[in-house]
């Protein structure tokens, strides 16, 4: 069977629904004074498995299904759902959604089309089957023993599991048919240590779209826990962040949350049609010193940011967002691009089936340069070396992004020294990249936990960057002078 | 009253929901079980430049039940209410209960502890506001603000948002209680630009009660304001200096206070505020307490999600730690008693101190007041604090100038000790409510 037809037998059959229908239903949603329209139709399938003090504590399983139905009209957006498949609530919601352009429906048809042929960058089959009950607990007794193990000032670790697997459709006014069937898992540790009365955390965690196999293969699940405790004890031995302005060296890999708060957030299509965004009109411009490369990529196999169809139907694409420092591309969905003469770059992404699509990032990243890590750390006398980040986030309209280390170093006369503990950085999103001086040459990607959040909206993304060096970035510690 | 008519229908539904479920796990044999169900309704408008944006309709629909297996648990959810989906969800429940571990500390809250009286406490006002008036309330507000300064050359838009919902808990104790309220609220983002660039800011208005919203105008007329007086921001030097916390902001190191005193983190040993019950934990003036029952307001509840009886009770005391935040299970892991708070605080709030935040600025003389605060660094198990700030550099017990790009650092530890004043300007608009905060002195990281 193709994908169009798992996931039509699975989303419209049990409502005597068929492919064939969704022409009319979509009909119902247009009128003179309607652009366009889309249904969505979706099903996830969610477990999640909590070990805590040793023991099995807590799992969980969630089922959830909905069709988001849209209507548009220029900048207009009408929008309403239906935690019901059935053909009156869809009925329902598409004369509220129409209610947007207030016209009579007027009896045109459109046409669902064919859906096209495009290659699934991951297998369409639920990873909750992957592992049975009995594996899935091994699996998370494993990691505990194992974080257990590393030291024995642990003295507390979760380790939870978490697998997805959603099933959409989408038809639209223009035409667009297709579906994508999506696995998802997470693996996340997280452990306190304690000693001589002081206590840190450390959490470390990975997965992507494939099945929970992911974490037995070169043993990523006892690596998590590894790198949990590892992180915990630089943490012990940290002392207070310095205050003030500094030459910062970002680590490789999941620092480039770095580019997705800084550059990211603003280079998506909406802000940029409401001219709201710090890069608002800077297209063709230098934005960011030369050698700078920055790409959203949402075609990479098996990746937690990866989509082989965004949830408008239209497949995902690698867009160069900063090549060699100039800015020549946004990131859209298809109301957007339409609003703005371009195209849409599959990036038109939604939360569930009761969110409305907003252009939203997926795998971002910062391509490799030529420089040695090693020569980038020593070009720096004195400043900070950020390994490990919390989350960031930033406003967009006036740039300013923020984002927290959750391991950090100093850097002392081209040596990294001491490790130091809640350091935030802060700087300005259109000027932070044109401070990059050095590109390293050990591109990397996150392992697999990041989660955006935009307009209350929540979807999993992929950041990446090799080492980076900027110069003059503040740094908000507790040490002044 | 066809409103109430549509509550007490939905309120049948989910209680009918509730008692499958509880009946459902009964059959398959479940030692005890607890379930909520829950049906909501609403609408959100738009509009941006004066014309309609986005017009949303939610309704949504949600039932969850956890079963025991004597010490073993297993939870599932449902996005609909239907007869089938209950009984998928109770099985699924059921199932992975087979795998869970025993737990001694699991299980439903003491069946003595829960509520008998449900008194209403005035949470249902339904606004049914519609699309046309929702839209022209929504113009209204955002038109006041274009109009309010020059300098506000965009805007994000203005919305306006009408919910309702009703929910059920109960359990095999035989409890069963039912909640229902609204919801309602405006907000607006403008943005204002000059040589130096663009701010942007936003006001908003929310409440149960549809009267007791602020007027369209005055949220719009707010928004331009709180964006306008961002204009020309600089960076300061790093220095250390007093710092004033907007109230708005403030519920914020409310809701860190209440992290490092809530249960989970408690047993975890992942707090700051580790066996500090009957400590000294703020200056001797202050006293939080959390009041359930209030009527109108945002977190009052006569019963917690497990069914517990809630309390007017006092957290801190003459600055003394009183009592923790915990649920029966958080409870029962530290060997103590459940405090009616799974789920969360009822209505937390604060005594303020009594002067106004011009009252405030004036005795502070010089520091820094802090109105916006952005990214994720509070550390709840160290008490590290260092996030990124913009606000008012203040001089003379006077706003000097706008400054950005500043992160403000410290540890809660100390700022909770160093609480000099609580203003009477209490922001009303959550369950958590408070004045502006003073502290005596945090370290700002600037140029």
């Amino acid at each position: 069977m193709s994908v169009v037809e798992t996931a039509s037998a699975q989303l419209l059959a049990p409502a005597g629904l068929a492919v064939a229908d969704l022409g009319d239903l979509l009909s119902r949603c247009m009128g003179p004074a309607i652009d366009a329209a889309d249904l969505y139709f979706q099903t996830a399938w969610h477990e999640s498995w909590v070990l805590e003090d040793g023991i099995i504590k807590e799992g969980a399983f969630n089922r959830d299904q909905g069709v988001g139905i849209r209507a548009i009209s220029g900048e207009k957006t009408g929008f309403a759902y239906s935690d019901q498949i059935v053909r009156s609530a869809l009925e329902e919601a598409a004369s509220n959604a129409r209610a947007i352009a207030r016209s009579q429906h007027n009896g045109v048809q459109p046409v669902v089309g064919q859906a096209p042929a495009v290659k699934p960058l991951y297998p369409g089959v639920s990873p909750l089957n992957s592992l049975n009950e009995n594996e899935k607990i091994d699996l998370l007794r494993a990691v505990d023993a194992e974080a257990r193990r590393a030291d024995p000032r642990v003295c507390q670790v979760i380790v939870s599991l978490s697998g997805l697997f959603e099933n959409i459709l989408v038809a639209a006014s223009d035409g667009t048919l297709a579906a994508d069937l999506r696995p998802l898992v997470r693996l996340n540790v997280s452990v306190i240590v304690e000693h001589e009365g002081r206590r840190e955390q450390g959490s470390s965690g990975g997965g992507g779209r494939a099945d929970y196999q992911y974490f037995l293969h070169e043993e990523r699940g006892l690596g998590y826990a590894r790198e949990a405790v590892r992180q915990a004890l630089v943490n012990l031995d940290a002392v207070d962040a310095p205050a003030g302005t500094m030459d910062v060296v970002l680590g490789p890999g999941w620092p480039g949350v770095l580019l997705h708060e800084a550059i990211g957030h603003g280079l998506e299509g909406d802000f940029n049609r409401k001219g709201s965004s710090a890069f608002s009109g800077l297209m063709g411009e230098q934005v960011a010193a030369k050698g700078v490369t920055v790409v959203d990529d949402g075609t990479l196999p098996g990746r937690r940011g990866s989509l082989t169809i965004d949830d408008e139907g239209t497949p995902t694409r690698c867009t160069t967002l900063i090549e060699d420092g100039v800015l020549v591309g946004y990131m859209q969905d298809k109301m957007n691009a339409q609003l703005m003469g371009m195209s849409s770059t599959g990036n038109g992404r939604r939360e569930s089936y009761a969110h409305l699509p907003l252009p939203r990032m997926t795998n971002t990243y910062m391509l490799a340069g030529e420089h040695d890590p090693e020569a980038i750390l020593a070009s720096v006398n004195n400043g900070l070396y950020a390994v490990n980040f919390g989350g960031g986030q930033v406003d967009i309209t006036s740039g300013k992004f923020v984002f927290s280390a959750s391991e950090a170093y100093l850097i002392e006369n081209g040596k990294v020294t001491r490790p130091v503990k809640g350091a935030t950085l802060i700087g300005n999103g259109p000027d932070v990249l044109r401070r990059v001086s050095m590109v390293g040459n050990d591109l990397s990607l996150d392992a697999g936990v990041g989660v955006c959040g935009k307009d209350g909206q929540s979807v999993p993304v992929g950041v990446g960057q090799p080492t980076l060096r900027v110069d003059g970035l503040t740094v908000g510690g507790t040490q002044a002078g | 009253m066809q409103e109430l008519e549509k509550r007490d229908a939905d309120s049948a539904v989910v209680k009918r929901a509730v008692e499958q479920a509880l009946e459902a796990a009964q059959t398959v044999g479940a030692s005890s079980a607890e379930a909520s169900a829950s049906l909501d309704s609403g609408l959100s408008v738009s509009v941006r430049k004066g014309d309609v944006e986005t017009l949303e309709y939610h309704r949504g629909q949600s039932l969850s039940v956890t079963v025991y297996l004597g010490q073993r648990k297993g939870s599932a959810s449902s996005a609909d209410l239907r007869p089938e989906s209950i009984q998928e969800a109770v099985e699924a429940a059921t199932r992975i209960a087979r795998f869970t571990s025993e737990d001694a500390a699991a299980g439903l809250a003491d069946p003595a502890l829960m509520a008998t009286v449900f008194p209403d406490l005035d949470l249902y006002h339904p606004w049914n506001i519609g699309a046309e008036n929702g839209i022209e309330l929504a113009k209204a507000c955002e038109a006041a603000g274009l109009a309010a300064d020059p300098r506000i050359t965009n805007s994000d838009g203005a919305s306006v948002h009408d919910f309702q919902g009703v929910t059920a808990y109960g359990n095999s104790h035989g409890f069963i209680g039912l909640r229902s309220g609204t919801r309602h609220s405006m907000s607006c983002t403008l943005i204002a630009e000059d040589e130096s660039g663009m701010q942007r800011d936003y006001y908003y208005t929310a409440s149960r009660v549809p009267e007791r919203l602020e007027p369209a105008e005055a949220v719009g007329l707010q928004a331009a304001q709180r964006s306008v007086r961002r204009l020309s921001a600089k960076q300061l030097s790093t220095r250390r200096a007093p710092v004033i916390f907007s109230a708005e902001l403030s519920r914020g190191l409310l809701s860190s206070l209440v992290g490092a005193i809530s249960g989970g983190a408690l047993y975890r040993r992942a707090s700051f505020l580790l066996d500090m019950k009957g400590e000294q934990v703020f200056s001797p003036f202050v006293r939080i307490y959390e009041d359930p029952l209030l009527p109108q307001e945002f977190g009052s509840t006569a019963f917690d999600n497990e069914g517990v009886a809630t309390h007017r009770r006092d957290i801190v005391s003459g600055g003394m730690l009183e009592g923790y935040v915990l649920s029966s299970y958080s409870a029962r892991k530290l060997g103590m008693q459940t405090t009616g708070n799974a789920g969360g605080v009822h209505n937390l709030r604060i005594d303020t101190s009594g002067q106004t935040l011009e009252q405030l600025l004036q005795q502070m003389g010089t520091g820094l007041y802090v109105t916006e605060l952005i990214g994720h660094g509070v550390n709840t198990v160290t008490g590290d604090y260092s996030r990124g700030a913009a606000g008012f550099w203040v001089e003379n017990g006077e706003l000097q100038y706008p400054v950005e790009e500043i992160t403000i650092a410290g540890n809660l530890k100390d700022m909770f000790k160093g609480l000099v004043a609580v203003g009477t300007d209490r922001d009303r608009r959550g369950s958590i409510q408070t004045g502006s905060w003073w502290i005596d002195a945090m370290t700002i990281a600037g140029n």
